[in-house]
């Protein structure tokens, strides 16, 4: 469900052997042949990202640092190994580790990694009750600590342009970018000449190693866009609408004129699906194996892939449907009315989760951000928002276009690319999930027609665009998260990975109907049945077991217990209570109105911060 | 008086009694030999008598056993009457014999028997055998409760319990336990032992370690002289000392110390003089020393000697100088030091002249007290800032004003609150000579941007991030509500002109970090002013936090949200127009046509739809009337709107909808039941509210969100055994007990008479 701050995994065993190792008394002839842990696993991946970062050989106008210096994190590696118990523990052939014991982890980076939120305040515990949630709490600390620890491995880093002091990156243009990288980075841009059969919709693939394209007037080709190898090409004689890749590249998804069709990648057709009908948009929930199709007639459909067959089909009363979106944080799925409202959909609802008012006119392009904070809509007032998802959707930044974007999408690391016409706008914010500052854009790219669809591919610094005139790889430095979890999705993954893959993460496969607003209410008990099953309860016992017993007093020695003074016992328990209970109703009250007296209109004084 | 009563008249009984028994004695003394022994029993028994007349024990009446000639008034018989006849006494022979004695001691032990009580009965025996029983093994067994409790708690058993040594020794067991057994395998651990080449220290050998330690005779002597010498001088210190401390001349002391005071003094200056950082340090002694006696009472007029000086002081010459001395010399332990002020201010001087372009306020921010003080920290920067940039003569005045305020510590805070106001003022009227149209469209103003205006800029943020920071300490309770940057924006239109500006600095400076910090109601907030730009401050009722807002309010508010101005986007590359195919051109068209006929009709329609949505997830009340019921019924017949009201039933009021401020967005209040259905609806027995136990839950246990060794720890099995391994029960070897419950126990059951008696006596003692 919830893949937003999800720790590196791809932790590799040989560190924990190391680790353990240290114990033991180290021999002078191991001392030369300890391995450097973090260089192993990933390294074929860090040739190729280092082939793929810009070389500063051109420093006229793109000054490319290597690794950029906004999104370094220096305080990792500056953080010393001082804290050391001083005493370094001496080993049988006398020579000492000079670091012993495992290293210190900065506490920001493992705050990163915190679930439990300890602002929230519990209601008073036992003491049974209370050492269970200390022992939760160490637990999820000791995690956080070891998941912090083993972001050491993430190798790699984003690498974003530099314009030198007043320039303006939005002018260096792909040619620069192209000759400034080596020979790898630069054949991921390319130009397909594609004239003859209209405009383009494009996908990657989840691992971003294959590409699908399909023209309006039935042209559909996958390729490898690495190296270029084209895996299938086929024309349906028929109107294309949008293309998809289903779980892997071997599945492909084409909304063509009147139904949804399914090809594999030898472009034979497997399933004609009569039930989705001119559909317009596609999308694929990759948790869910959910396909979700919105159609014409205004009929938003989820397919299970898995087992073929169509989960629910949502009528979302709002005519033809054609912006579509999800959100990969919790796949829930946008769509986009002409009335400017977009609506949030989930399978398990017959209406919708939430509904935006966003745009005066209708809305033409909605974009969800990788980790579920922010969409961003454009509208046929020629507005480009961005909003705040979480909870509150309210616009955060709003920029009036020249032409309005028709298309709009989100890159890993939280770029945002925006197709007005034939030209292509980037803007990046200050990190990941921080919005994009529309101000001034990052990059922007003239193509030769005008835009029809839009996807950067993830784990590559590339933008893809299909326009009128075939598709364009872009190369945006910085888009793509440089590091890939190489049991999710790998790209350099062989037939029998895929298999293997595919396997767990059909066993993995969350159900439909989980699909909710916040992904992790489902951590949290279902009290309005809890509630229910508790009344029933004591309907059924007669009594409430669980409430306080009513306080007997204890027979005094003779003579003292008699029943007055067992009555008098009684009320002082019973009126003890009840002043407490006063007293807190009190203390609300008088807090409450602490908080309605703090003069609101008043300017704030220096002297503040004297009163007590 | 007590006391003397009673003699007073013992005596006057005495002189009757003599009075009566003088005629008495006329007829005894005709028999003499018998007279003197009768008379002087006569007197014994008188005597008695008379003393017992006061007392407790008064003499019972005597019973007459033989008859006589003079009876006493005073019923004195002639014969001892009171004493007893022991049995034992009729026994005594003339002479003393063994068997009698024996005889004897038999009759006192049978006399001092009692009689042999009751048994109890069997019910009662069993109950205390049961009961004590009980008390010694639950007594036995209570010494387990730790074990238990900790086996529950454990994380992870493994059983078997037992484990096995492992196999690894160290290497020096290893080789200790190995020995030669082949003759080449003995010939070399020979020559390895001959040469006590090390086994398992491989640094050095140990004759190695003897040389190193060795040393040459020349030296060893030396050494030895020195140390000789050493121990001499010590000896002749110590002796001195021990000499000194016995003489008992005040006066030589006295000197003594003076002598020492004046050295120190000396060497004091010298130090100041060499080494001023060392005489710093001297100065910080002395000053713990003032500190230390202020705190004493040493030299107060408190103390014993003090005390008696005091009433001495009136007459004698020398205790009054003695006081006195002794009050002089408090006074100038607890005086401060002016001298060391007096450096500090020089060392702050060259400090001045040092740095001359750091202004005075820099100075002032180190030293304040009160730690590193936000205010005083911006102050200063800004003011080095404006220093360097514009040398201002108007500007010099005032540092020199906030040192002279800071000397008078209250009233600090006030005057830099003024001064940092006064700053701004003067730099937002810069800013105005400059003719900056700061509300301009950021494009112009990158443009238009000049030094100084950048400068004015960052001091503004600088200033609204303070404000911000200063509401956000004043109302931490309330974090999450709304109103945090409230304050902020309603200080705009106090100054006049600068609000835009200020808004758009504010919105500048914050990043999502921050956001994230200040919760997603502050989010909203924020995204107002970027959004609204001015018309905000228009109508500053219209904040979403505003409990009591009217949906015409809503309304305006709506509108503002779309219809704003956001500032247009200059592209580099514009977009080329239309020229392409035509259905194009009919949609562009289209589009311009939905343009201009959708406009209000959108937020109308949301609004209207928004309602109906809310009156839909309104429960409804339930009315119970049935017409007719209790009157009269028929056509065109109401119920009473008595009947009415009494039998409607109004639902509670729910919680206020998620929506109720969010006039932009309609968010479905249903209940998703299929996801409901994986919830957890039974709280697990130790927790006895849901949000203790959704706390245990939260952190997911899956490989996904885990590295692997976590993944494996959380996953732990709670019990793990050895597959073909018996498991057999605990016992106290285990757990470091030794074993000997088992056998209290049995003793227990042996014998349980013994013990029985014994708790008898205890029971019955409780």
């Amino acid at each position: 469900m919830e893949t937003a701050p999800k720790p590196g995994r791809d932790d590799p065993p040989k560190k924990d052997k190391l680790q353990t190792k240290k114990k033991k008394p180290r021999r002078y002839w191991e001392e030369e042949t300890t391995p450097t842990g973090a260089a192993a696993s990933p390294g074929l991946h860090r040739n190729k990202k280092r082939n793929r970062e810009l070389r500063p050989q051109k420093p006229k106008n793109t000054h490319t640092p290597k690794k950029s210096r906004i999104s370094k994190k220096p305080q990792i590696l500056k953080k010393p190994r001082e804290q050391r118990n001083p005493e370094p523990q001496r080993s049988l052939s006398g020579a000492q580790d000079p670091f012993p014991g495992p290293a210190p982890v900065p506490v920001e980076v493992a705050q990163k990694f915190r679930r439990i939120d300890k602002s929230k305040k519990l209601p008073h515990s036992k003491s049974k009750t209370r050492s269970r949630l200390e022992v939760a709490e160490a637990e999820e600390e000791e995690i956080s600590v070891k998941a912090a620890r083993s972001e050491l491995l993430l190798a790699e880093e984003p690498g974003f342009l530099e314009g030198e002091d007043g320039e303006d990156t939005a002018k260096i243009c792909q040619a620069d970018i192209v000759e400034a990288v080596d020979i790898a980075s630069a054949a991921k841009h390319f130009d397909l000449n594609l004239r003859q059969f209209g405009p383009y919709r494009l996908n990657y693939s989840q691992t971003g190693r294959h590409l699908a394209f399909g023209g309006r007037r039935g042209h559909v080709a996958a390729l490898d866009w690495v190296t270029k190898r084209l895996t299938c090409e086929i024309n349906v004689m028929e109107a294309v609408r949008d293309i998809r890749f289903l779980h892997s590249e071997a599945l492909l998804a084409v909304a063509q004129n009147r139904w949804l069709h399914i090809y594999d990648n030898q472009g034979i057709e497997l399933h004609c699906i009569r039930r989705c009908d001119r559909i317009t948009r596609l999308e694929f929930l990759p948790f869910h194996f959910l396909l979700a199709t919105s159609s014409e007639t205004g009929f938003l459909t989820y397919l299970d892939v898995s087992v073929g067959k169509i989960v629910v089909a949502l009528n979302a009363r709002a005519g033809r449907l054609d912006v579509m979106t999800q959100n990969p944080y919790n796949a829930v799925i946008h769509l986009g009315h002409s009335n400017g409202t977009v609506s949030l959909w989930s399978p398990a609802m017959k209406e919708p989760l939430a509904k935006i008012l966003c745009h005066r006119g209708g809305v033409r392009a909605v974009a969800v951000d990788s980790t579920g904070m922010l969409m961003a809509t454009s509208g046929l007032d020629h507005q480009l928002k961005i909003f705040d998802l979480r909870g509150t959707f309210q616009p955060l930044s709003a920029r009036t276009l020249p032409l309005g974007a028709g298309h709009l999408a989100f890159s890993q690391r939280g770029l945002l690319a925006a197709g007005m016409g034939d030209v292509v706008n980037i803007w990046t914010g200050q990190g990941k999930a921080s919005p994009p500052s529309l101000e001034k854009p990052y990059l922007t790219h003239r193509l030769s027609g005008h835009v029809h669809g839009l996807q950067f591919c993830p784990f590559e610094d590339v933008l893809g665009v299909g326009h009128s005139g075939g598709i364009t790889s872009m190369l945006v430095p910085g888009a793509a998260e440089p590091n890939f979890d190489g049991l999710e999705s790998n790209p350099y993954r062989s037939r029998k990975q895929r298999q293997e893959w595919e396997v767990k993460a059909l066993l993995e496969k969350v159900p439909a109907e989980l699909i909710c607003l916040d992904p992790r209410a489902l951590a949290e008990v279902d009290v309005i049945s809890l509630e229910q099953e508790k009344k029933e309860r004591i309907e059924r016992l007669g009594y409430d077991p669980e409430s306080k017993a009513p306080f007997q007093p204890k027979p005094k020695q003779k003579g003292r217990s008699s029943t007055a003074s067992l009555v008098k016992r009684k009320r002082k328990v019973m009126d003890e209570e009840h002043r407490d209970k006063v007293r807190q109703s009190l203390e609300q009250q008088s807090q409450k109105q602490a908080k309605a007296a703090k003069p609101v209109g008043a300017r704030p004084s220096a002297l503040d911060r004297f009163v007590r | 008086m007590k006391v003397i009563r009673p003699k007073e008249s013992l005596l006057a009984l005495r002189e009757q009694e003599e009075l009566e028994d003088l005629p008495n004695d006329y007829p005894s003394s005709t028999s003499e030999d018998e007279g003197d022994n009768g008379g002087e029993r006569k007197h014994q028994k008188l005597l008695e008598a008379i003393s017992s007349l006061d007392g407790k024990d008064r003499r019972k009446l005597a019973e007459r056993s033989e008859a006589s000639l003079k009876v006493s008034e005073f019923t004195v018989s002639s014969e001892g009457s009171g004493e007893r006849l022991i049995l034992s006494d009729l026994l005594e022979p003339f002479k003393t014999s063994s068997t009698l004695a024996t005889v004897k001691k038999q009759l006192n032990r049978v006399k001092s028997k009692k009689t042999v009580e009751l048994p109890l009965n069997k019910e009662e025996i069993e109950r205390i055998h049961r009961e004590v029983a009980f008390n010694k093994t639950s007594q036995a067994l209570s010494k387990w409760d730790p074990v238990v409790l900790k086996n529950r708690q454990a994380e992870q058993l493994v059983f078997p319990l037992k484990k096995e040594q492992s196999a690894f020794a160290p290497i020096e067991h290893v080789l200790n336990g190995w020995k030669a057994r082949t003759p080449l395998e003995q010939e070399i651990f020979n020559l390895l032992y001959k040469n006590k080449q090390p086994v398992t220290d491989p640094l050095l050998t140990p004759v190695e370690k003897a040389s190193l330690k060795a040393m040459s005779l020349e030296e060893a002597k030396m050494r030895r002289a020195e140390l000789q010498r050493a121990r001499a001088l010590q000896s002749y210190y110590e002796a001195r000392a021990r000499r000194e401390k016995k003489i008992k001349s005040k006066k030589y002391h006295r000197v003594l110390k003076k002598g020492k005071a004046k050295e120190a003094l000396k060497e004091f200056e010298k130090l100041r003089k060499v080494n001023p950082n060392a005489a710093l340090e001297e100065l910080e002694k002395l000053k713990k020393a003032r500190i230390m006696e202020r705190m004493s009472l040493k030299h107060q007029n408190s103390g014993k000697w003090a005390k008696s000086k005091a009433i001495m002081a009136k007459y004698d010459l020398e205790a009054r100088q003695a006081m006195q001395d002794q009050l002089a010399r408090n006074k100038e332990l607890t005086q401060k030091f002016q001298v060391a002020s007096e450096s500090e201010e020089e060392e702050g001087g060259t400090e001045e002249e040092g740095d001359l372009l750091v202004p005075d306020v820099v100075n002032e921010v180190q030293m304040t007290s009160d730690g590193p003080n936000p205010w005083m920290v911006r102050n200063h920067s800004g003011g080095e800032k404006q220093a360097e940039i514009q040398k201002d003569p108007e500007q010099l005045p005032e540092p020199v004003a906030n040192e002279a305020s800071e000397s008078e510590g209250e009233e600090s805070p006030v005057a830099k609150e003024e001064i940092l106001l006064k700053e701004f003022e003067e730099r937002r009227s810069l800013s105005k000579k400059s003719g900056l149209n700061q509300d301009a469209k950021p494009v112009g103003r990158q443009e238009t941007k000049d030094f100084s205006s950048q400068e004015v800029l960052s001091e503004l943020r600088a200033l609204s991030q303070k404000l911000n920071k200063d509401n956000h300490q004043s109302r931490k309770q309330k974090v999450s509500s709304a109103r945090t940057v409230l304050p902020v924006q309603r200080e705009g239109p106090a100054r006049e002109e600068e609000e835009p500006l200020l808004l758009q600095t504010l919105e500048r400076a914050k990043t999502l970090e921050e956001l994230d910090k200040e919760g997603c109601f502050q989010n909203k907030e924020l995204s107002r002013p970027a959004l609204e730009g001015k018309q905000l401050e228009k109508n500053p009722d219209n904040q979403p936090s505003a409990p009591k807002k009217k949906r015409k309010e809503q309304m305006i508010d709506l509108q503002n949200i779309l219809t704003t101005k956001s500032p247009s986007m200059k592209s580099l590359a514009v977009p080329t127009t239309i020229e392409e195919m035509e259905d194009e051109q009919e949609r562009d068209q289209k589009q311009m046509i939905k343009e201009a006929f959708a406009g209000d009709d959108v937020i109308r329609d949301f609004l209207k739809e928004k309602r109906e949505a809310v009156e839909a997830s309104k429960p409804k009340d339930m009315d119970l009337t049935l017409p007719g019921w209790g009157e009269w019924g028929g056509v065109g017949l109401k119920p009473s709107s008595r009947k009415r009201h009494r039998f409607l039933i109004k639902v509670p009021e729910g919680s206020p909808r998620k929506d109720k401020n969010l006039p932009n967005v309609i968010i479905n209040e249903k209940r998703n039941i299929h996801a409901a259905a994986h919830q957890v609806r039974v709280l697990p027995y130790p927790f006895t509210h849901h949000q203790q136990f959704e706390r245990t839950i939260q952190t997911p246990i899956g490989s996904t969100w885990n590295t692997q060794r976590a993944f494996q720890k959380l996953t732990t099995p709670k019990v793990v055994t050895k597959p073909g391994h018996i498991i057999k029960p605990i016992k106290a070897e285990d757990v470091g007990y030794r074993s000997s419950s088992r056998s209290d126990l049995s003793v227990i059951q042996r014998n349980p008479k013994q013990l029985s008696v014994r708790h008898k006596k205890q029971l019955k003692k409780n």
